[in-house]
Protein backbone atom coordinates (compact mmCIF):
# COMPACT_ATOMS: atom_id res chain seq x y z
CA UNK A 1 0.00 0.00 0.00
CA UNK A 2 0.95 3.63 -0.36
CA UNK A 3 1.88 5.71 2.68
CA UNK A 4 -0.92 8.08 1.60
CA UNK A 5 -3.44 5.40 2.60
CA UNK A 6 -2.29 5.29 6.23
CA UNK A 7 -0.39 8.50 6.98
CA UNK A 8 -0.30 12.24 6.46
CA UNK A 9 2.61 14.64 6.09
CA UNK A 10 3.54 18.32 5.92
CA UNK A 11 6.63 19.73 4.22
CA UNK A 12 8.61 22.65 5.61
CA UNK A 13 11.66 24.48 4.29
CA UNK A 14 14.78 26.06 5.80
CA UNK A 15 17.25 27.21 3.19
CA UNK A 16 18.00 24.19 0.98
CA UNK A 17 16.59 21.74 3.55
CA UNK A 18 13.17 20.16 3.27
CA UNK A 19 11.54 18.79 6.43
CA UNK A 20 8.93 16.08 5.91
CA UNK A 21 6.79 14.80 8.76
CA UNK A 22 5.17 11.38 8.59
CA UNK A 23 2.18 10.94 10.88
CA UNK A 24 0.09 7.74 10.94
CA UNK A 25 -3.68 8.20 11.03
CA UNK A 26 -3.72 5.35 13.56
CA UNK A 27 -1.09 5.73 16.29
CA UNK A 28 -0.79 1.92 16.40
CA UNK A 29 0.98 2.07 13.02
CA UNK A 30 3.90 4.05 14.49
CA UNK A 31 5.98 0.94 15.25
CA UNK A 32 5.43 -0.29 11.70
CA UNK A 33 6.68 3.05 10.35
CA UNK A 34 9.78 2.92 12.56
CA UNK A 35 10.63 -0.46 11.06
CA UNK A 36 9.52 0.07 7.48
CA UNK A 37 10.10 3.71 6.60
CA UNK A 38 13.86 3.74 6.93
CA UNK A 39 16.27 6.43 5.81
CA UNK A 40 17.57 4.11 3.08
CA UNK A 41 14.08 3.53 1.68
CA UNK A 42 13.16 7.21 1.78
CA UNK A 43 16.46 8.13 0.09
CA UNK A 44 15.74 5.64 -2.67
CA UNK A 45 12.14 6.84 -3.03
CA UNK A 46 13.12 10.51 -3.22
CA UNK A 47 16.17 9.96 -5.45
CA UNK A 48 16.49 12.74 -7.98
CA UNK A 49 14.71 15.13 -5.60
CA UNK A 50 16.81 14.97 -2.41
CA UNK A 51 20.52 15.22 -3.26
CA UNK A 52 22.00 15.34 0.26
CA UNK A 53 21.78 13.40 3.51
CA UNK A 54 18.52 12.47 5.18
CA UNK A 55 18.20 12.36 8.97
CA UNK A 56 15.24 10.60 10.58
CA UNK A 57 13.97 11.70 14.01
CA UNK A 58 11.71 9.34 15.93
CA UNK A 59 9.04 11.17 17.93
CA UNK A 60 7.28 8.51 20.03
CA UNK A 61 5.67 11.29 22.11
CA UNK A 62 3.44 12.12 19.14
CA UNK A 63 3.80 8.77 17.31
CA UNK A 64 5.39 10.47 14.33
CA UNK A 65 8.58 10.48 12.26
CA UNK A 66 10.40 13.51 10.91
CA UNK A 67 12.72 13.37 7.88
CA UNK A 68 15.18 16.23 7.49
CA UNK A 69 16.36 16.20 3.88
CA UNK A 70 19.44 18.20 2.87
CA UNK A 71 20.04 19.64 -0.61
CA UNK A 72 16.39 19.04 -1.43
CA UNK A 73 15.25 22.37 -2.85
CA UNK A 74 17.41 23.16 -5.87
CA UNK A 75 19.36 25.72 -3.76
CA UNK A 76 16.44 26.96 -1.66
CA UNK A 77 13.37 29.10 -1.90
CA UNK A 78 14.96 32.41 -2.85
CA UNK A 79 17.15 31.28 -5.74
CA UNK A 80 15.56 28.05 -6.98
CA UNK A 81 14.23 27.89 -10.54
CA UNK A 82 11.77 25.14 -9.55
CA UNK A 83 8.06 25.79 -9.91
CA UNK A 84 7.55 24.94 -6.20
CA UNK A 85 10.64 26.56 -4.71
CA UNK A 86 9.59 25.90 -1.08
CA UNK A 87 9.04 22.23 -1.86
CA UNK A 88 5.65 22.62 -0.18
CA UNK A 89 4.22 19.80 -2.29
CA UNK A 90 6.98 17.32 -1.36
CA UNK A 91 4.85 15.98 1.53
CA UNK A 92 2.76 14.25 -1.11
CA UNK A 93 5.88 12.93 -2.84
CA UNK A 94 6.79 11.10 0.40
CA UNK A 95 3.22 9.77 0.67
CA UNK A 96 3.62 8.16 -2.80
CA UNK A 97 6.02 5.65 -1.21
CA UNK A 98 4.90 1.98 -1.15
CA UNK A 99 5.37 -0.10 2.00
CA UNK B 1 0.77 38.08 38.23
CA UNK B 2 -1.89 36.48 36.08
CA UNK B 3 -2.49 32.72 36.11
CA UNK B 4 -3.73 32.51 32.53
CA UNK B 5 -3.61 34.62 29.37
CA UNK B 6 -5.19 34.11 25.97
CA UNK B 7 -3.07 34.85 22.89
CA UNK B 8 -4.61 34.78 19.42
CA UNK B 9 -2.70 34.22 16.18
CA UNK B 10 -4.29 36.33 13.47
CA UNK B 11 -1.80 36.02 10.60
CA UNK B 12 0.70 33.36 9.58
CA UNK B 13 2.41 35.22 6.74
CA UNK B 14 2.54 38.62 5.11
CA UNK B 15 -0.24 37.91 2.63
CA UNK B 16 -2.58 36.23 5.10
CA UNK B 17 -6.34 36.85 5.20
CA UNK B 18 -7.54 39.65 7.48
CA UNK B 19 -11.01 38.37 8.37
CA UNK B 20 -9.92 35.58 10.78
CA UNK B 21 -7.90 38.13 12.78
CA UNK B 22 -10.98 40.37 13.01
CA UNK B 23 -13.06 37.43 14.28
CA UNK B 24 -10.40 36.72 16.92
CA UNK B 25 -10.22 40.37 18.01
CA UNK B 26 -14.00 40.79 18.09
CA UNK B 27 -15.11 37.48 19.60
CA UNK B 28 -12.01 35.67 20.84
CA UNK B 29 -11.87 37.17 24.36
CA UNK B 30 -8.17 37.71 23.78
CA UNK B 31 -5.58 39.40 25.95
CA UNK B 32 -3.07 39.51 23.09
CA UNK B 33 -3.29 39.30 19.33
CA UNK B 34 -0.15 38.39 17.39
CA UNK B 35 0.22 38.92 13.64
CA UNK B 36 3.27 37.11 12.22
CA UNK B 37 3.95 38.60 8.82
CA UNK B 38 7.65 38.23 8.01
CA UNK B 39 9.46 35.52 6.08
CA UNK B 40 13.17 35.56 5.23
CA UNK B 41 12.61 37.04 1.81
CA UNK B 42 9.77 39.33 2.91
CA UNK B 43 12.15 41.52 4.88
CA UNK B 44 14.69 41.71 2.03
CA UNK B 45 11.90 42.79 -0.33
CA UNK B 46 10.82 45.35 2.27
CA UNK B 47 14.40 46.68 2.45
CA UNK B 48 14.28 47.11 -1.31
CA UNK B 49 11.03 49.12 -1.05
CA UNK B 50 12.58 51.27 1.69
CA UNK B 51 15.58 52.02 -0.56
CA UNK B 52 13.25 53.45 -3.20
CA UNK B 53 11.11 55.34 -0.63
CA UNK B 54 12.40 55.86 2.96
CA UNK B 55 8.82 56.22 4.27
CA UNK B 56 8.00 52.64 3.17
CA UNK B 57 9.46 49.23 3.95
CA UNK B 58 6.76 48.02 6.32
CA UNK B 59 4.10 45.40 5.59
CA UNK B 60 2.03 46.40 2.52
CA UNK B 61 -1.16 45.29 4.31
CA UNK B 62 -0.41 47.24 7.52
CA UNK B 63 -2.89 50.05 6.85
CA UNK B 64 -5.74 47.70 5.94
CA UNK B 65 -5.03 45.43 8.90
CA UNK B 66 -4.79 48.23 11.48
CA UNK B 67 -7.81 50.17 10.17
CA UNK B 68 -9.91 47.02 10.41
CA UNK B 69 -8.58 45.70 13.72
CA UNK B 70 -8.02 48.83 15.80
CA UNK B 71 -11.66 49.42 16.85
CA UNK B 72 -11.84 45.84 18.21
CA UNK B 73 -8.44 46.07 19.91
CA UNK B 74 -9.42 49.30 21.67
CA UNK B 75 -12.92 48.10 22.62
CA UNK B 76 -11.72 44.76 23.99
CA UNK B 77 -8.44 46.05 25.49
CA UNK B 78 -6.28 43.69 23.45
CA UNK B 79 -2.55 44.27 23.01
CA UNK B 80 -1.31 43.76 19.45
CA UNK B 81 2.18 42.38 18.81
CA UNK B 82 3.29 42.17 15.19
CA UNK B 83 6.42 42.11 13.06
CA UNK B 84 4.66 44.13 10.34
CA UNK B 85 7.34 46.79 10.85
CA UNK B 86 9.54 44.67 8.56
CA UNK B 87 12.36 46.91 7.30
CA UNK B 88 10.91 50.08 8.85
CA UNK B 89 9.18 49.70 12.25
CA UNK B 90 9.42 53.47 12.93
CA UNK B 91 7.52 54.38 9.77
CA UNK B 92 5.00 51.62 10.53
CA UNK B 93 4.42 52.96 14.05
CA UNK B 94 3.95 56.48 12.68
CA UNK B 95 1.41 55.11 10.22
CA UNK B 96 -0.47 53.40 13.07
CA UNK B 97 -0.38 56.67 15.06
CA UNK B 98 -1.89 58.47 12.08
CA UNK B 99 -4.65 55.85 11.67
CA UNK B 100 -5.40 55.87 15.40
CA UNK B 101 -5.66 59.67 15.48
CA UNK B 102 -7.99 59.70 12.49
CA UNK B 103 -10.24 57.21 14.28
CA UNK B 104 -10.09 59.28 17.47
CA UNK B 105 -8.35 56.76 19.74
CA UNK B 106 -5.84 57.52 22.43
CA UNK B 107 -3.28 54.70 22.51
CA UNK B 108 0.42 54.10 23.00
CA UNK B 109 2.38 52.54 20.15
CA UNK B 110 5.90 51.13 20.34
CA UNK B 111 8.28 50.56 17.46
CA UNK B 112 10.92 47.89 18.17
CA UNK B 113 14.02 47.94 16.00
CA UNK B 114 17.74 47.33 16.26
CA UNK B 115 17.62 44.25 14.04
CA UNK B 116 19.04 46.10 11.00
CA UNK B 117 22.75 45.25 11.12
CA UNK B 118 23.67 46.09 7.52
CA UNK B 119 26.43 48.53 8.55
CA UNK B 120 28.03 46.05 10.98
CA UNK B 121 27.77 43.16 8.52
CA UNK B 122 29.24 45.25 5.68
CA UNK B 123 32.20 46.11 7.93
CA UNK B 124 32.75 42.48 8.91
CA UNK B 125 31.96 40.81 5.58
CA UNK B 126 35.57 39.64 4.99
CA UNK B 127 35.39 37.65 8.23
CA UNK B 128 31.83 36.32 8.05
CA UNK B 129 31.16 32.86 6.62
CA UNK B 130 27.85 32.05 4.93
CA UNK B 131 26.22 29.15 6.79
CA UNK B 132 24.58 27.62 3.71
CA UNK B 133 27.57 27.69 1.33
CA UNK B 134 30.71 28.10 3.44
CA UNK B 135 31.72 31.07 1.23
CA UNK B 136 32.89 34.43 2.49
CA UNK B 137 30.07 36.96 2.75
CA UNK B 138 32.20 39.43 0.78
CA UNK B 139 31.55 37.34 -2.35
CA UNK B 140 27.91 38.46 -2.30
CA UNK B 141 26.34 41.72 -3.48
CA UNK B 142 24.72 42.56 -0.15
CA UNK B 143 21.42 44.44 -0.04
CA UNK B 144 20.16 43.95 3.51
CA UNK B 145 21.09 42.31 6.81
CA UNK B 146 18.58 41.72 9.58
CA UNK B 147 19.27 39.82 12.79
CA UNK B 148 16.65 37.53 14.25
CA UNK B 149 16.08 39.18 17.62
CA UNK B 150 14.31 37.67 20.59
CA UNK B 151 11.87 38.91 23.21
CA UNK B 152 13.92 41.80 24.65
CA UNK B 153 12.47 44.75 22.75
CA UNK B 154 8.90 43.49 23.04
CA UNK B 155 9.31 42.99 26.80
CA UNK B 156 10.44 46.58 27.20
CA UNK B 157 7.50 47.82 25.12
CA UNK B 158 5.10 45.80 27.31
CA UNK B 159 6.65 47.31 30.43
CA UNK B 160 6.03 50.74 28.89
CA UNK B 161 2.35 49.75 28.53
CA UNK B 162 2.28 50.03 24.73
CA UNK B 163 -0.92 48.60 23.26
CA UNK B 164 0.38 48.26 19.72
CA UNK B 165 3.89 46.83 19.39
CA UNK B 166 5.45 46.83 15.95
CA UNK B 167 8.75 45.08 15.42
CA UNK B 168 11.21 44.42 12.64
CA UNK B 169 12.94 41.03 12.39
CA UNK B 170 12.01 39.11 15.53
CA UNK B 171 11.97 35.31 15.62
CA UNK B 172 8.39 34.16 15.12
CA UNK B 173 7.92 32.28 18.43
CA UNK B 174 9.38 35.26 20.35
CA UNK B 175 6.33 37.35 19.39
CA UNK B 176 4.25 34.92 21.46
CA UNK B 177 6.80 34.16 24.18
CA UNK B 178 7.25 37.82 25.18
CA UNK B 179 3.72 38.34 26.58
CA UNK B 180 3.98 35.03 28.50
CA UNK B 181 7.25 36.15 30.13
CA UNK B 182 5.80 39.58 30.88
CA UNK B 183 2.52 38.36 32.40
CA UNK B 184 3.89 35.37 34.31
CA UNK B 185 7.21 36.90 35.33
CA UNK B 186 9.22 34.13 33.65
CA UNK B 187 12.95 34.73 33.88
CA UNK B 188 15.00 34.97 30.68
CA UNK B 189 17.21 32.27 32.22
CA UNK B 190 14.37 29.81 32.96
CA UNK B 191 14.99 27.72 29.85
CA UNK B 192 12.39 25.15 30.81
CA UNK B 193 9.56 27.72 30.80
CA UNK B 194 10.99 29.51 27.74
CA UNK B 195 11.00 26.10 26.00
CA UNK B 196 7.32 25.58 26.92
CA UNK B 197 6.41 29.03 25.64
CA UNK B 198 8.40 28.55 22.44
CA UNK B 199 6.54 25.29 21.71
CA UNK B 200 3.25 27.18 22.08
CA UNK B 201 4.51 30.06 19.92
CA UNK B 202 5.72 27.64 17.27
CA UNK B 203 2.31 25.92 17.20
CA UNK B 204 0.48 29.26 16.82
CA UNK B 205 2.78 31.13 14.46
CA UNK B 206 1.34 29.80 11.19
CA UNK B 207 -2.25 30.62 12.17
CA UNK B 208 -4.54 28.68 9.80
CA UNK B 209 -2.08 25.82 9.49
CA UNK B 210 -3.09 24.79 13.02
CA UNK B 211 -6.83 25.05 12.50
CA UNK B 212 -6.98 22.72 9.51
CA UNK B 213 -6.36 25.11 6.62
CA UNK B 214 -3.10 23.83 5.20
CA UNK B 215 -3.95 20.45 6.74
CA UNK B 216 -7.12 19.71 4.81
CA UNK B 217 -7.58 16.96 2.25
CA UNK B 218 -10.74 15.66 0.67
CA UNK B 219 -11.53 12.42 2.52
CA UNK B 220 -9.33 11.31 5.42
CA UNK B 221 -8.54 14.91 6.38
CA UNK B 222 -11.85 16.56 5.52
CA UNK B 223 -12.36 19.83 7.43
CA UNK B 224 -15.67 21.67 7.96
CA UNK B 225 -16.44 25.06 6.42
CA UNK B 226 -12.94 25.85 5.13
CA UNK B 227 -14.17 29.00 3.39
CA UNK B 228 -14.63 30.55 6.85
CA UNK B 229 -11.50 29.05 8.41
CA UNK B 230 -10.87 30.37 11.90
CA UNK B 231 -7.42 31.19 13.26
CA UNK B 232 -6.23 29.76 16.58
CA UNK B 233 -5.67 31.02 20.10
CA UNK B 234 -3.96 29.49 23.11
CA UNK B 235 -4.93 29.74 26.75
CA UNK B 236 -1.48 29.78 28.29
CA UNK B 237 -0.94 29.01 31.98
CA UNK B 238 1.79 30.26 34.28
CA UNK B 239 3.30 26.75 34.52
CA UNK B 240 3.91 26.67 30.74
CA UNK B 241 1.00 24.43 29.78
CA UNK B 242 -1.55 25.59 27.22
CA UNK B 243 -4.86 24.72 25.66
CA UNK B 244 -5.18 25.47 21.96
CA UNK B 245 -8.57 26.52 20.66
CA UNK B 246 -10.50 28.60 18.16
CA UNK B 247 -13.55 30.82 18.11
CA UNK B 248 -16.91 29.01 17.94
CA UNK B 249 -18.72 28.97 14.59
CA UNK B 250 -15.54 29.46 12.57
CA UNK B 251 -14.46 26.89 9.98
CA UNK B 252 -11.75 24.28 10.26
CA UNK B 253 -10.91 22.26 13.34
CA UNK B 254 -8.13 21.75 15.89
CA UNK B 255 -7.36 18.06 16.38
CA UNK B 256 -4.42 15.95 17.53
CA UNK B 257 -3.56 15.48 13.85
CA UNK B 258 -3.56 19.20 12.96
CA UNK B 259 -1.39 19.96 16.00
CA UNK B 260 1.10 17.15 15.25
CA UNK B 261 1.58 18.43 11.69
CA UNK B 262 2.28 21.93 12.93
CA UNK B 263 4.56 20.81 15.77
CA UNK B 264 6.96 19.22 13.25
CA UNK B 265 6.64 21.99 10.62
CA UNK B 266 10.01 23.45 9.57
CA UNK B 267 11.78 21.71 12.45
CA UNK B 268 15.31 20.63 11.54
CA UNK B 269 16.17 19.26 14.98
CA UNK B 270 13.38 18.53 17.48
CA UNK B 271 15.95 18.23 20.30
CA UNK B 272 17.22 21.75 19.68
CA UNK B 273 14.83 24.17 18.02
CA UNK B 274 16.95 27.30 18.12
CA UNK B 275 15.54 30.76 18.70
CA UNK B 276 17.30 33.85 20.08
CA UNK B 277 15.64 33.09 23.46
CA UNK B 278 16.16 29.38 23.99
CA UNK B 279 17.10 26.04 22.46
CA UNK B 280 13.66 24.42 22.71
CA UNK B 281 13.13 20.69 22.99
CA UNK B 282 10.03 19.22 21.31
CA UNK B 283 10.71 15.55 22.04
CA UNK B 284 8.72 15.32 25.27
CA UNK B 285 5.74 17.40 24.17
CA UNK B 286 2.43 15.77 25.04
CA UNK B 287 -0.87 16.47 23.33
CA UNK B 288 -4.31 15.57 24.65
CA UNK B 289 -7.88 16.31 23.59
CA UNK B 290 -9.60 18.44 26.22
CA UNK B 291 -12.81 19.31 24.35
CA UNK B 292 -14.18 20.08 20.91
CA UNK B 293 -11.44 21.99 19.05
CA UNK B 294 -9.40 22.07 22.26
CA UNK B 295 -5.99 20.40 22.50
CA UNK B 296 -3.92 20.53 25.65
CA UNK B 297 -0.17 20.99 25.17
CA UNK B 298 2.40 20.18 27.85
CA UNK B 299 5.92 18.81 28.19
CA UNK B 300 7.90 21.40 26.30
CA UNK B 301 11.30 22.22 27.68
CA UNK B 302 14.56 23.84 26.67
CA UNK B 303 18.24 24.56 27.13
CA UNK B 304 20.49 27.59 27.08
CA UNK B 305 20.00 30.00 24.18
CA UNK B 306 22.56 30.26 21.34
CA UNK B 307 25.43 32.66 21.96
CA UNK B 308 25.07 34.29 18.53
CA UNK B 309 22.29 35.94 16.58
CA UNK B 310 21.41 34.55 13.17
CA UNK B 311 21.33 37.21 10.47
CA UNK B 312 19.40 36.97 7.20
CA UNK B 313 21.44 38.66 4.51
CA UNK B 314 19.64 39.67 1.32
CA UNK B 315 21.79 39.86 -1.80
CA UNK B 316 21.36 40.55 -5.48
CA UNK B 317 21.30 37.13 -7.15
CA UNK B 318 20.93 38.10 -10.81
CA UNK B 319 17.76 37.89 -12.87
CA UNK B 320 15.22 35.22 -13.77
CA UNK B 321 13.14 35.00 -16.92
CA UNK B 322 10.21 32.61 -17.33
CA UNK B 323 7.77 31.64 -20.03
CA UNK B 324 4.88 29.17 -20.20
CA UNK B 325 2.82 27.71 -23.04
CA UNK B 326 0.17 24.95 -23.11
CA UNK B 327 -0.39 21.91 -25.31
CA UNK B 328 -3.45 19.63 -25.27
CA UNK B 329 -4.83 16.61 -27.10
CA UNK B 330 -2.92 14.11 -29.21
CA UNK B 331 0.74 13.76 -28.16
CA UNK B 332 0.55 16.86 -25.97
CA UNK B 333 3.56 15.82 -23.87
CA UNK B 334 5.68 15.05 -26.93
CA UNK B 335 4.89 18.42 -28.52
CA UNK B 336 5.68 20.17 -25.22
CA UNK B 337 9.01 18.30 -25.05
CA UNK B 338 9.80 19.28 -28.63
CA UNK B 339 9.05 22.91 -27.77
CA UNK B 340 11.22 22.66 -24.65
CA UNK B 341 14.18 21.39 -26.68
CA UNK B 342 13.76 24.20 -29.22
CA UNK B 343 13.78 26.85 -26.47
CA UNK B 344 16.81 25.30 -24.80
CA UNK B 345 18.70 25.52 -28.09
CA UNK B 346 17.59 29.11 -28.71
CA UNK B 347 18.45 30.54 -25.28
CA UNK B 348 21.62 28.62 -24.43
CA UNK B 349 23.67 31.32 -26.13
CA UNK B 350 22.95 33.72 -23.25
CA UNK B 351 22.21 31.48 -20.24
CA UNK B 352 23.57 28.18 -18.97
CA UNK B 353 21.22 27.86 -16.01
CA UNK B 354 18.01 26.65 -17.62
CA UNK B 355 15.11 24.71 -16.12
CA UNK B 356 12.48 23.11 -18.35
CA UNK B 357 9.36 21.73 -16.65
CA UNK B 358 6.28 19.99 -17.96
CA UNK B 359 3.37 21.15 -15.82
CA UNK B 360 0.80 18.37 -15.50
CA UNK B 361 3.56 15.78 -15.78
CA UNK B 362 6.51 16.21 -13.41
CA UNK B 363 7.02 19.90 -12.63
CA UNK B 364 5.89 20.09 -9.01
CA UNK B 365 7.70 17.10 -7.47
CA UNK B 366 10.48 17.29 -10.10
CA UNK B 367 9.69 13.59 -10.62
CA UNK B 368 6.59 11.67 -11.73
CA UNK B 369 5.76 8.80 -9.38
CA UNK B 370 2.88 7.59 -11.61
CA UNK B 371 4.21 7.78 -15.19
CA UNK B 372 1.96 5.09 -16.73
CA UNK B 373 -0.48 7.32 -18.56
CA UNK B 374 -0.57 9.85 -21.35
CA UNK B 375 -1.51 13.31 -20.05
CA UNK B 376 -4.30 15.01 -22.01
CA UNK B 377 -2.76 18.44 -21.55
CA UNK B 378 0.68 19.72 -20.57
CA UNK B 379 2.05 23.20 -19.92
CA UNK B 380 5.65 23.85 -20.82
CA UNK B 381 7.48 26.08 -18.34
CA UNK B 382 10.95 27.43 -19.04
CA UNK B 383 12.87 29.34 -16.36
CA UNK B 384 16.44 30.60 -16.69
CA UNK B 385 18.88 32.72 -14.73
CA UNK B 386 20.55 35.60 -16.53
CA UNK B 387 22.97 38.40 -15.75
CA UNK B 388 20.71 41.20 -16.98
CA UNK B 389 17.04 42.12 -17.04
CA UNK B 390 17.14 42.34 -20.85
CA UNK B 391 18.22 38.71 -21.14
CA UNK B 392 15.63 37.63 -18.55
CA UNK B 393 12.92 39.25 -20.67
CA UNK B 394 14.28 37.39 -23.74
CA UNK B 395 13.52 34.02 -22.08
CA UNK B 396 9.79 34.74 -22.02
CA UNK B 397 9.92 36.30 -25.47
CA UNK B 398 11.40 33.12 -26.91
CA UNK B 399 8.55 31.10 -25.39
CA UNK B 400 6.05 33.58 -26.82
CA UNK B 401 7.68 33.24 -30.23
CA UNK B 402 6.63 29.57 -30.24
CA UNK B 403 3.26 30.93 -31.39
CA UNK B 404 4.62 31.03 -34.94
CA UNK B 405 8.05 29.38 -34.65
CA UNK B 406 7.28 26.25 -32.63
CA UNK B 407 5.21 23.04 -32.66
CA UNK B 408 1.49 23.05 -33.52
CA UNK B 409 -1.27 23.97 -31.12
CA UNK B 410 0.67 25.84 -28.43
CA UNK B 411 -1.51 28.38 -26.60
CA UNK B 412 -1.90 30.60 -23.55
CA UNK B 413 1.59 32.09 -23.26
CA UNK B 414 2.50 33.91 -20.03
CA UNK B 415 5.89 35.46 -19.45
CA UNK B 416 7.66 36.95 -16.43
CA UNK B 417 11.01 38.54 -15.65
CA UNK B 418 12.37 39.80 -12.35
CA UNK B 419 15.46 40.56 -10.39
CA UNK B 420 16.24 37.74 -8.00
CA UNK B 421 16.82 38.45 -4.35
CA UNK B 422 18.74 35.71 -2.58
CA UNK B 423 18.95 35.12 1.16
CA UNK B 424 21.85 33.59 3.07
CA UNK B 425 22.62 33.46 6.80
CA UNK B 426 25.58 34.44 8.95
CA UNK B 427 26.10 34.48 12.71
CA UNK B 428 27.08 37.59 14.68
CA UNK B 429 27.79 38.04 18.39
CA UNK B 430 24.74 39.05 20.42
CA UNK B 431 26.50 42.25 21.48
CA UNK B 432 26.36 43.49 17.85
CA UNK B 433 22.71 44.41 18.08
CA UNK B 434 20.63 45.83 20.88
CA UNK B 435 16.85 46.10 20.68
CA UNK B 436 15.62 49.66 20.79
CA UNK B 437 12.08 50.92 21.39
CA UNK B 438 10.50 54.21 20.37
CA UNK B 439 7.12 55.24 21.76
CA UNK B 440 4.37 57.13 19.94
CA UNK B 441 1.14 58.45 21.46
CA UNK B 442 -2.08 59.09 19.64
Amino acid sequence: MKLADIAHSRAGDKGNISTLSLIPYDEKDYALFVNEVTVAKVKDHLSGIVKGEITRYEMPNISSLLFVCEEALESGVTTSLASDPHGKALSYALLEMEI
Amino acid sequence: MKEKIRIGSGAGFSGDRIEPAVVLAANGQLDYLVLECLAERTIALAQKRKLSDPSLGYDPLLTRRIETLLPHLVKNKITLITNMGAANPLAAAKKVQEISRSLGYSIRIAAVDGDDVLTEVEEQKEHLTVLETGKKLSEYSILSANAYMGVEGILEALEQKAQIIITGRVADPSLFLAPMMFEFGWSSLDYHLLGCGTVIGHLLECAGQLTGGYFADTEKKAMPDLAHLGHPFADVFANGDAVLGKVENTGGSITLATVKEQLLYEVINPNAYLTPDVSANFTQVKLAVSGTDRIQVSGGTGNEKPSNYKVSVGYRAGFVGEGEISYAGDKALERARLAGEIIRERIKIFTQDIRVDYIGWDSVHRKNFRPDYEPYEVRLRVAAKTDSMEKAILVGEEVEALYTNGPAGGGGVRKYAQEQLGIVSVLIPRSTCIAKITLFES
